[in-house]
C-alpha cells in the first residue's frame, strides 16, 4: 500500500493578512476553509474529512471548528506536530482517502501571535506539571530561538559551518519577498546585513530568526475522480513521511533532524530522489533550520550545508535548489508559529504555475515540502511531502 | 562575571521527586538500567532504551564537558548560558553554565557540577561551571 497517486491537492489559499487584531481565531480558521473550498472550486457540504492541531481553538480543536462551520464529517484528524502538521495532514489525507474514509478533506491552519504580543522566541513557555520533561528543562529558561541557536553551535562545531553561510538563506529569502506584496520583510537584505544585525542567541542574530505573524491557510485534497471533475491544476501527492525526534534517553546528535527519517521515506514512497526536485519549501523557522533539513533530506552531504547554500544556491533563476519563493518564515510569514501549512501552498503555486512570475520555477512538476514542528533542539516532528503537477 | 538570573522551581511530580530531593542536599542523581546497564536522563521509571522497570538512581561524578551551547543575549533581562553537558555516566543533560565569562565558553570544555537555588527555594539546580 501507498499513497502515491491516491489523492490531489486541489484547493489552496493563505490568508493574506498578517496582523488581524480585529478577527478571532476561529473566524481566521473559517476565512481560510472558505478561501481553499472557492479555490478547489468545491462547497463546504463537500468536505467529509477534516485535519486540524491545537492551533485550532475550541473544544479539542476538530470538534470546536467543526460545530462553528457546520461541518459533517466521517472523517478526522487532530495530529498535532507543531509546523510541521501540515505536510502529516495532507499525508494523512490521502491515505484516509486511499482507505474509503473520505472524499474531500480540509486542512486548515490559524493564528494570531502578533496582535497577542507573543515574545515567542526569548520566552521560554511555562510548562505545567504533568509534562515528564518540564522540570529538567524549564528552569534553565529554555528559550525557543536558543534550542536552535545549540544545533548551529555544535554544526558550526562539527563541519566549521559560518554565520556567514546561514546568512545566505536570509538573503535568499528575502530575494524572494520584495516581490510579495504581502510579505512582512520584503527589503533584499545582504550577508553583511545578516551578521551585523543584533546578536539575539549565539550564534543566532535577529536576521538568523522569521517573523512573527497572524494569518493562516488551508488545503483541500481530494480523491482523484473529484480532482478530475474540478477546473484546476491537479497536484498529485506521490509521497509522505513523518518522524519524531527526540532526545533519546540524553543520547543525540543536534546536527541531525527528523528529516533524516522522514525525508527518505517520502522519496521511497514517490519514487524519486532529490535531484529530481525542482522547487523545496524547507521550514525556516531559523537559518539553522534550513540548513540542517537541506543535509537531512539528502540535497547535499552532511556537513556540507554551508557551501550548499552560499553564493545564491537557493535564490530562483539564480541557483540549483530555488527554495520558499514566497519569502518564508523569514521574510514573508509564520502564522501561528507554525509555518508547515504556507511551505505547501507556495510548493502548490509553484506547481500550478501560480507563483510571482519573477519568482516562478519553468515547468515546475516535482516539489517537495518539509516542516519541523515543536523544537529542533530537545523534540520535534518532521513532516516530507512530495508533490506532482500532472 | 554575569549576574544571576532568577530561577524558577521545577514542577515536581511523584516519579521526579527523588531527583529533586537531593538537589535540595546538593547531590546530582542520574537514573541508571540494571537490565540493559544504560544510563539516560531525564530520569525516568522505564529505561528509555530497554525498556525495563529496573531503573535506579545512584549519584553522578559531577562532572562532564560541554557539548553545546547559547548565550541569550535578548530578550531575558540578564543574559544567560543554555548548554547541553555530557555527563561523566554518558547522557547529555540541558543546564545552565555559570560563574563564568559568558563569551569564553567552548564546545569541548571540561565543566564540574554547581549548585542554584530556585526562586523559592524548594530545592537547587544542577549546573555547571568550567572546571
Amino acid at each position: 500500500m501507498s499513497i502515491n497517486g491516491k489523492a490531489y491537492i486541489m484547493g489552496a489559499y493563505e490568508h493574506p493578512t498578517r496582523k488581524a487584531p480585529d478577527k478571532s481565531l476561529t473566524q481566521l480558521h473559517a476565512e481560510v476553509a472558505k478561501g481553499a473550498i472557492e479555490d478547489a472550486g468545491l462547497t463546504k457540504n463537500d468536505i467529509d474529512g477534516y485535519f486540524c492541531a491545537g492551533d485550532a481553538p475550541g473544544m479539542f480543536y476538530a470538534m470546536g471548528m467543526a460545530d462553528y462551520m457546520g461541518l459533517k464529517l466521517r472523517h478526522i484528524d487532530g495530529t498535532d506536530t507543531g509546523g510541521s502538521s501540515y505536510m502529516i495532514h495532507a499525508a494523512h489525507a490521502a491515505m484516509a482517502i486511499a482507505m474509503g474514509k473520505c472524499n474531500v478533506a480540509l486542512v486548515t491552519l490559524a493564528g494570531r501571535p502578533r496582535s497577542e504580543g507573543q515574545g515567542v522566541g526569548t520566552t521560554a513557555r511555562a510548562p505545567s506539571a504533568p509534562i515528564a520533561e518540564a522540570g529538567f528543562e524549564y528552569p534553565y529558561n529554555p528559550a525557543l530561538a536558543s534550542m536552535y541557536a545549540m544545533c548551529a553551535t555544535r554544526h558550526m562545531h562539527e563541519f566549521g559551518t559560518t554565520s556567514e553561510q546561514l546568512a545566505w538563506i536570509k538573503v535568499a529569502a528575502s530575494h524572494h519577498a520584495q516581490h510579495n506584496p504581502n510579505a512582512m520583510l520584503r527589503d533584499v537584505v545582504t550577508v553583511e546585513d545578516v551578521v551585523n544585525s543584533p546578536m539575539i542567541t549565539t550564534p543566532l542574530h535577529r536576521l538568523d530568526c522569521c517573523v512573527i505573524s497572524d494569518g493562516g491557510g488551508a488545503l483541500i485534497i481530494t480523491r482523484p475522480e473529484i480532482a478530475k471533475s474540478l477546473n484546476r491544476p491537479k497536484v498529485k501527492i506521490l509521497g509522505g513521511g513523518e518522524a519524531i525526534k527526540h532526545q533519546n534517553g540524553g543520547e543525540f546528535d543536534l546536527t541531525f533532524s527528523g528529516a533524516a527519517i522522514s525525508g527518505p521515506a517520502a522519496f521511497a514512497e514517490a519514487g524519486v530522489t532529490p535531484k529530481d526536485i525542482q522547487y523545496a519549501s524547507i521550514y525556516d523557522s531559523f537559518t539553522i533550520t534550513v540548513l540542517i533539513q537541506l543535509e537531512d533530506l539528502g540535497f547535499c552531504e552532511k556537513g556540507k550545508g554551508g557551501a550548499f547554500v552560499s553564493d545564491g544556491n537557493l535564490i530562483s533563476g539564480v541557483g540549483k535548489l530555488p527554495f520558499n519563493t514566497d519569502g518564508g518564515g523569514l521574510c514573508n510569514n509564520h502564522p501561528a508559529n507554525r509555518g508547515g501549512m504556507t511551505k505547501v501552498i507556495e510548493a502548490v503555486r509553484q506547481l500550478r504555475g501560480e507563483a510571482h512570475p519573477k519568482v516562478q520555477v519553468p515547468d515546475c512538476h516535482l516539489a517537495l515540502a518539509h516542516g519541523t514542528g515543536g523544537i529542533l533542539g530537545t523534540r520535534h516532528g518532521s513532516g516530507t511531502l512530495i508533490m506532482e503537477r500532472e | 562575571m554575569a549576574e544571576e538570573r532568577i530561577i524558577p522551581a521545577p514542577p515536581v511530580n511523584p516519579e521526579s521527586k527523588p531527583y529533586w530531593d537531593a538537589c535540595a542536599e546538593g547531590k546530582l542523581l542520574v537514573k541508571h538500567c540494571t537490565a540493559c546497564g544504560k544510563a539516560h536522563h531525564y530520569p525516568r521509571t522505564m529505561c528509555p532504551f530497554c525498556f525495563s522497570d529496573k531503573t535506579e538512581f545512584r549519584p553522578a561524578k559531577g562532572t562532564g564537558e560541554i557539548y553545546s551551547f547559547s548565550v541569550v543575549k535578548r530578550g531575558p533581562p540578564i543574559p544567560y548560558a543554555i548548554a547541553y553537558v555530557t555527563l561523566a555516566e554518558g547522557p547529555k543533560m540541558m543546564t545552565n553554565i555559570v560563574d563564568c565569562d559568558l563569551d569564553s565558553i567552548k564546545v569541548g570544555q571540561k565543566v564540574k557540577l554547581v549548585f542554584k537555588p530556585v526562586e523559592d527555594g524548594s530545592t537547587q539546580m544542577p549546573m555547571f561551571t568550567p572546571a
